[in-house]
């Protein structure tokens, strides 16, 4: 069956980039065996990291829960694998801002006994929604695409929203990575049947499952399987491969042609998108129990022995990962968490596979591209800018330091997918630049708010002052007035009782 | 093992400010042979002479300002400024002009104002502009083309040389026996003696659309821009609207009267039309940024070309136009911002 066309809606610029995903997917999934070292961060997910609930020392079983979270905003954290607990200290994460965090440490005893499940596999099409989103918050789901939102979040999120389309992200648009191209070759149904649990818990009834063109592979395996299964509420659209076609908005903008508004999420365009990743995690956890305790992810790049896949448990170290994989090759200089456009760098593969890791690039030395030049006002960041920002007049408005300006010309829509880098002819690092100029924006709003509370408690702080002064004023004047109306006797009274006062 | 860190994207960048000139000037090179072919060495000379002036304004503006001069050499953009000097002087220039147009556009045009991406003005239209006004007794030697029926002297290499060194003719030559009036010029002699653009049309000098040979440079410049838009050096917004700011104007006052104005064709081919649309007014520095400033830029170029042509002292007006648009940019910049995604409308002008 093949994927049948459909209008797309357009994007402004982005970039058609070489794939470089030939290499990882030559071969199918390999499943790596359980390490004998497992980190675990507690905070795997956008929002307030989870507590631990087990001890230094503690045996654990696989699947049982490590931390968890109060309430809906995070996402609890399961054991990977059997073992003990050793500790629970600060440890190497690739992160965004900060080099450490802190993790739950689990010596494995490789026999990976798993807990009893407390309740049999439970029919999805006969449960409720609102069970459904407990148990995907139970099953320490999140976005398996980068952004990591825990999904039972998002899912209650969209419940309170207008929404038409469950729109399943297959886009992977950046280089190398292919680990949701060979999860959708290899588990169609798995994703197919997450789409079809997401769809009951949300009451959405509509599906567009959306693949890049450069995987008529995973296209045709979710066809046949969409064929079997006979579902006529879910489409499949297949988009044009443009870098970032997968982002978000982006996607909801090419598969349904309507724009995100500025600082909104695609459920106000009337569309929840979940990862193709997320959705077969949420097929594991709900029909066959098993939480988020391992993802596939790509190994690859020219610093890496055989470029693959790998179905890897969460909390394996990267060093084994690439070991695993043939280890590196003489040329790796360079370890990249996630993709080439939009991954984290970090200095030593200590770091562990985290529910985030989609891929793990191993690269050779950047080629030396000349010195940064001054902006020549080309715009063909802004030809390439899928946000139709102009990234030239931004760039000038972050070397003034101008909050006004930098606002005034949208730095906060910027998604920071690094096209306009790409194409600079004077190499300047725009990317990096907005992102530092988006910090300084939110530091200068945090002063001024705590300037404003400051400045609001002095203001009360007088009105306070003041207003006790007219009060005393008040009642001295009211003791004057009935002084001045008393009668000899209460005089008398007053003047023994000031009296004995002063002989105190 | 050590990793280095970086910040993303750790993808190299795929184009440089080297690249954009180098391919400029290639596009640059066919129409100056053909500039040779028709009116002799004395291009060679001027490039020559523009390069070194150049090249010499920007390492001492380099030394001046303390920065690193094999950087700012590396560019190329200075090599740029020097092959537009050269084409937009006569072929028979002294070289003090052609000098004092360099040492003018890339001391004070380019670095006074902070240099490369940082001018207002194109550096080349600042240095032409002032040895307009400056030289204009050099300015107006324009040789006529070697076209076999054209009966007028030409000078050789050495005596081409002699003239470039020391502005004197070589003995018994006078300027009227080698110079003659570039086909701008005669239109407008022509058409303040009351003559009709046909009978001045119908001169030896006129070819097909503007006047012979000249016609040929702006041909191959075209060839030249058409290969840079097909690279993506240059877009196509500066270049049509220049184009049809002289088109529409013209085509106007030519349908109404043909015997005073001169078809659009003929302000095409003539002057610096085509080296402006392509080479000039696409100078990305000094132009301005979004798609539709960009049309409205070159439209204002073209028409104001055709106005000077028209009303204007000067038989050209491509340098003027373009200075004069200079000014417009922050404004049109401002007033074109496209709308960004998920923002309703854009809130033109607002900073």
């Amino acid at each position: 069956m093949s994927a049948p066309t459909f209008d797309l809606g357009d994007l402004h610029g982005g970039l058609r980039l070489p794939g470089n995903k030939g290499d990882s997917t030559a071969t199918p999934i390999r499943r790596m065996p359980v390490p004998a070292q497992l980190v675990l961060p507690i905070a795997q997910h956008t929002g307030d990291p989870a507590n631990p609930v087990v001890g230094i020392g503690e045996r654990v079983l696989k699947g049982q829960l490590l931390a968890d979270c109060e309430g809906p905003l995070g996402a609890p954290v399961h054991a990977s694998s059997s073992g003990r607990v050793v500790a629970i200290e600060p440890w190497p994460v690739s992160r965004r801002h900060g080099d450490n965090a802190p993790c739950i440490v689990i010596e494995t005893d490789g026999e990976d006994r798993p807990v009893e499940p407390c309740e049999d596999s439970m029919e999805f099409d006969l449960a409720t929604p609102e069970t459904l989103r407990t148990e995907i918050l139970r099953g320490g789901i999140v976005g398996l695409g980068g952004a990591v939102f825990p999904t039972a979040q998002k899912l209650t999120q969209a419940t309170t929203c207008d929404l038409e389309y469950l729109v399943l992200n297959g886009v992977e648009c950046e280089p190398y990575i292919s680990c949701d191209d060979m999860l959708m070759r290899e588990r169609a149904r798995q994703v197919l049947v997450g789409a079809q649990i997401l769809m009951r818990a949300t009451g959405i009834s509509q599906c567009i499952v959306a693949v890049e063109s450069d995987k008529p592979d995973a296209i045709r395996e979710l066809g046949e399987c969409l064929g079997v299964l006979d579902d006529p509420r879910i489409v499949i659209k297949q988009v044009p491969t443009i870098y970032p076609s997968g982002g978000e908005d982006q996607l909801v903008q090419l598969v349904v042609n309507r724009e995100v508004p500025s600082g909104g999420l695609p459920t106000d365009a009337g569309c929840l998108v979940q990862n193709v990743g997320t959705a077969a995690a949420v097929y594991d956890w709900i029909t066959n129990n098993e939480p988020l305790i391992s993802r596939v992810t790509t190994i690859t790049g020219d610093g890496v022995t055989q470029p693959m896949n790998v179905a890897a448990r969460i909390g394996t170290l990267v060093a084994d990962v690439v070991a695993f994989a043939g280890g590196y090759t003489d040329k790796a200089e360079r370890l990249i968490i996630g993709g080439p456009m939009t991954g984290r760098s970090v200095s030593t593969d200590r770091v562990p596979l985290v529910k985030a890791t989609n891929c793990i690039l191993a690269l050779s030395a950047i080629p030396s591209v000349g010195p940064e030049l001054p902006c020549i006002r080309c715009g063909e960041c802004a030809a390439v800018c899928p946000i139709r920002l102009q990234p030239q007049t931004l760039f000038w408005h972050a070397c003034a330091d101008s909050e006004e300006g930098l606002r005034a010309h949208g730095l906060t829509d910027c998604i920071e997918c690094g096209c306009c880098d790409l194409v600079c002819p004077s190499h300047i690092p725009l990317t990096a630049d907005f992102r530092r100029a988006k910090l300084r924006i939110r530091e200068l709003a945090d002063e001024k708010a705590r300037a404003d509370r400051a400045r609001r408690r002095f203001e009360e702080r007088n009105e306070r002052l003041e207003r006790q002064h007219r009060e005393r004023d008040a009642e001295l004047a009211e003791q004057k007035a009935a002084a001045r109306n008393a009668g000899a006797t209460e005089i008398a009274e007053i003047l023994k009782r000031t009296r004995e006062k002063d002989g105190d | 093992m050590e990793f280095k860190r970086q910040e993303a994207p750790y993808v190299a960048p795929q184009a440089s400010v080297a690249g954009i000139m180098r391919q400029v000037l290639l596009a640059l090179a066919p129409a100056a042979v053909v500039h040779v072919w028709f009116f002799g060495p004395g291009f060679i000379f001027n490039l020559l002479v523009a390069t070194v002036f150049c090249l010499v304004g920007e390492v001492a503006m380099a030394r001046v300002r303390g920065r690193d001069a094999s950087v700012m050499l590396a560019d190329l953009s200075a090599l740029v400024t020097a092959a537009l000097i050269a084409f937009a002087v006569p072929s028979l220039t002294p070289w003090w002009v052609t000098a004092t147009a360099s040492l003018f556009a890339i001391v004070v045009a380019k670095h006074l104002y902070g240099g490369l991406g940082f001018n207002l003005f194109n550096p080349a239209m600042v240095g032409y502009v002032v040895v307009l006004v400056a030289f204009p007794a050099s300015m107006n030697v324009w040789v006529a083309p070697r076209i076999g029926d054209i009966d007028y002297e030409h000078l050789g290499i050495l005596q081409t040389i002699v003239y470039t060194l020391t502005g004197s003719f070589p003995d018994g030559i006078t300027v009227d026996a080698i110079s003659r009036a570039t086909p701008l010029d005669s239109m407008k002699t022509g058409l303040t003696d009351l003559r009709t653009v046909a009978e001045i049309r119908s001169g030896p000098l006129m070819g097909d659309f503007g006047g012979r040979g000249w016609e040929w440079i702006g041909n191959f410049l075209g060839l030249g821009g058409i290969w840079l838009l097909i690279r993506k050096v240059i877009r196509w917004q500066i270049p049509a609207g220049v184009m049809a700011g002289i088109f529409a104007p013209a085509t106007i006052m030519f349908l109404a009267g043909a015997d005073t104005h001169p078809s659009p064709l003929f302000h095409w081919f003539s002057g610096a039309s085509i080296l402006c649309a392509f080479f000039i007014a696409t100078d990305p520095v000094t132009a301005a940024t979004s798609p539709r400033g960009r049309f409205i830029f070159g439209f204002g170029i073209g028409f104001l070309t055709w106005a000077i042509r028209t009303w204007g002292a000067y038989a050209d007006g491509v340098a003027f136009a373009v200075l004069l648009m200079n000014m417009a940019v922050p404004l049109i910049d401002r007033y074109t911002r496209p709308r960004i995604v998920g923002h309703e409308q854009q809130d033109a002008g607002r900073e």
